[in-house]
């Protein structure tokens, strides 16, 4: 079993998504450990892309911040290091193909056992083109995280079938950002998804409010929020970090 | 595992997210079904000829090439096509096929402007909704363009995120696909993007080689010794290289846009200045950091203003088999007006980096050699930019 797998051992998952640099790590650093004293038991930790195209403009201003304030891939593998030395819960990338393409996926996945990472989520890299990167995770043992989205009619069993870490499963049609409803059949998913894998699955895009969460929640293992909270970050700056944990402890108190 | 018809060597593939993956499988599989169906050639080739004004013309350029005092200079006269350039090719191919597969909307994404006004076109005439997505810089740049596009019905959406130019609109209509997949079909604009796209659009565009090809045979008996089209993602090279890609003897030569120069970071020339990376759901050439970030390139011609290159050429380059060539602003503007007043043709801008590469190519060849230049599109568009350029203060 990954270590992934140990956010969920204890009772739903609330998965905790910030873009590393936003605007900066030392606010990142406070920020992720602001979420996990909230409760939060898994942080997505974005490695920022010039061109983020799964992003909604939220996320996408993340991304454009950190940049501007010189966040560079090496500086953010030295960054989770330093956490690493207090912060136990398990630390998963998010960022896109050509970032790892371009570190050489060898040494990304290295550097990403050194300092401690567990996995890594790739959005623009679906199921047909993880060859392109798996033997390199495998090696360096960081789960590749698999996604599955509300148009994947057809090709969950097979996706499921050779998840690792958890199953990403993104709620809705469209880029990340808060939804005010979300429409797509959870539950019919994340029971095609059971009947492969006892992997977990989580739900993620488009939750912002207790409520969803809730909902969520009961229908899957746990609920990924991003936008959510990088629209605090973006709001409050280095102040943003209290505000993360109390809605974190909101949002957490709402799935239990 | 990568499905390799998607491949060209190593460049290619799908990398798009979930989201998209069944939309692309389910074009791939539409293609495949009518590509050789007679029925659907025969209405594809209808509308080529009898709406888009097909077959483009190859006009031998004899002031030009007296001027000059070498090779001889045949110009394929796509600029003649209906809506000014070849990418009315692939769209009325892209549009058709979309209509057969039940979608009712066409998104594209554009940068001179001239791509977006071949879609809003072919949805006109198809009774198709249209979204076209341009970098807000783009529709500054190329305002003429946007009323256009809105005289034909179409949505004009300009885009502020990036650099606000071609690439984010590409980035901005894969964000739209992805949140209305079932009734819209997303017509891009060249030989880029995940598979199939780079196959369909050079089979849709690969009219332009096969009609030179025939041209030239019939007015010379040979083959050119060497045919030069301008770069950005890079469909009308693809078009005009294709059916010469098996005849070793004929040169393949792709001008990209220097801007200011390869040795500046006022640059969009990919192959000469880039490096093997993955973006737009596709492994290719791309200007980018030592990191990744993918650069904000700069041309002063729109359409060529893109980061990549469509992953077929970056193939062709690794084995040699076509060349490219960085040609600049400067020499671009000085080819926009030579032909315009040398042969009475006002070029795109875009083609116009074509045109100034093949007058060097002909002063050093032989009178007895033959070139054939693609002058993909019509200049009208980028008349006020480069009277700007020139210092006269002309707006539309």
């Amino acid at each position: 079993m990954s270590n992934i797998q140990s956010a969920f051992s204890d009772g739903k998952a609330f998965i905790a998504f910030m873009t590393c640099g936003d605007p900066d790590l030392a606010t990142t650093a406070a920020a992720v450990r602001a979420a996990a004293e909230g409760g939060a038991d898994l942080i997505e930790l974005g490695i920022p892309f010039s061109d983020p195209t799964a992003e909604g403009p939220v996320i996408q201003g993340a991304n454009v911040r950190a940049l501007k304030g010189g966040v560079t891939t090496d500086k953010i593998f030295a960054f989770v290091r330093e956490l690493r030395a207090d912060v136990k819960i398990p630390l998963v990338f998010m960022t896109y193909a050509n970032v790892v393409f371009s570190y050489g996926a060898r040494r990304f996945m290295s550097a990403c056992r050194d300092c401690g990472i567990d996995g890594i989520v790739l959005p623009d890299v679906p199921y047909e083109e993880r060859d392109e990167f798996l033997p390199y995770c495998r090696d360096a043992g960081i789960d590749l995280i698999s996604m599955i989205a509300p148009t994947s009619a057809g090709r969950i069993a097979m996706i499921a079938g050779e998840a690792e870490g958890f199953v990403y499963v993104v709620s809705s049609l469209g880029v990340t950002g808060a939804r005010g409803e979300i429409t797509t059949d959870i539950s019919s998913i994340v029971s095609v998804i059971r009947g492969v894998t006892s992997v977990p699955c989580a739900v993620g895009f488009g939750i912002s409010r207790p409520g969803q969460a809730r909902e969520m929640a009961e229908l899957a293992d746990g609920v990924i929020v991003g936008s959510a909270i990088v629209r605090l970050l973006e709001k409050y700056g280095a102040a943003a970090p209290a505000h993360i944990r109390d809605y974190v402890r909101e949002m957490k108190a709402a799935m239990i | 595992m990568t499905n390799p018809e998607g491949r060209f060597g190593i460049y290619g593939g799908q990398y798009i997210p979930e989201t998209l993956m069944n939309a692309v499988i389910e074009l791939e599989a539409a293609y495949k079904k009518y590509k050789d169906d007679p029925a659907f050639r025969a209405e594809l080739t209808g509308l080529l000829d009898d709406y888009a004004g097909r077959p483009s013309r190859l006009y031998y350029a004899a002031k030009m090439t007296a001027d000059l005092g070498g090779a001889k200079i045949y110009l394929k006269r796509e600029d003649l096509n209906h809506t000014g350039s070849h990418k009315i090719n692939n769209v009325l191919g892209q549009a058709l096929l979309a209509k057969k597969m039940g979608k009712k909307r066409l998104i594209a994404e554009t940068g001179a402007g001239q791509h977006g006004v071949a879609t809003a076109t072919a949805a006109a005439l198809m009774d198709m909704e249209c979204v076209v997505f341009m970098g807000r810089e783009d529709t500054v740049r190329q305002a003429l363009n946007v009323y256009r596009m809105r005289l034909l019905g179409a949505e004009v959406v300009p885009v502020e995120t990036g650099t606000a130019t071609l690439k984010d609109a590409v980035s901005e209509a894969m964000r739209e696909w992805t949140r209305r997949i079932d009734d819209t079909h997303y017509c891009l604009g060249s030989v880029m993007g995940p598979h199939p796209f780079p196959t369909i659009v050079r089979d849709f565009q690969s009219v332009i080689s096969y009609e030179t090809k025939a041209q030239l045979l019939e007015k010379e008996g040979r083959l050119p010794d060497a045919v030069v089209a301008c770069v950005g993602g890079g469909s009308n090279a693809i078009g005009s290289f294709y059916h010469f890609i098996g005849d070793k003897g004929v040169r393949l030569i792709g001008c990209e846009a220097a801007g200011r120069g390869v040795d500046t970071f006022e640059t969009a020339a990919t192959v000469n200045t880039g490096r093997t990376g993955i973006f737009h759901g596709m492994k290719s050439y791309f200007c980018q950091d030592e990191y990744g970030q993918i650069a904000p390139v700069y041309s002063i011609s729109a359409g060529l203003d893109y980061p990549g290159v469509g992953p077929e050429h970056a193939y062709l380059h690794d084995i040699g088999r076509a060349e490219y060539v960085p040609v600049t602003d400067d020499e671009a503007v000085e080819a926009f007006e030579y032909l315009s007043r040398t042969e009475g043709i006002i070029p795109a801008i875009e083609s116009a980096h074509a045109v100034a590469y093949a007058k060097k190519l002909a002063k050093e060849m032989s009178r007895d050699g033959i070139i054939v230049v693609t002058i993909s599109g019509r200049g009208d568009k980028d008349c006020a930019a480069i009277a700007r350029y020139r210092g006269e203060n002309i707006y539309e």
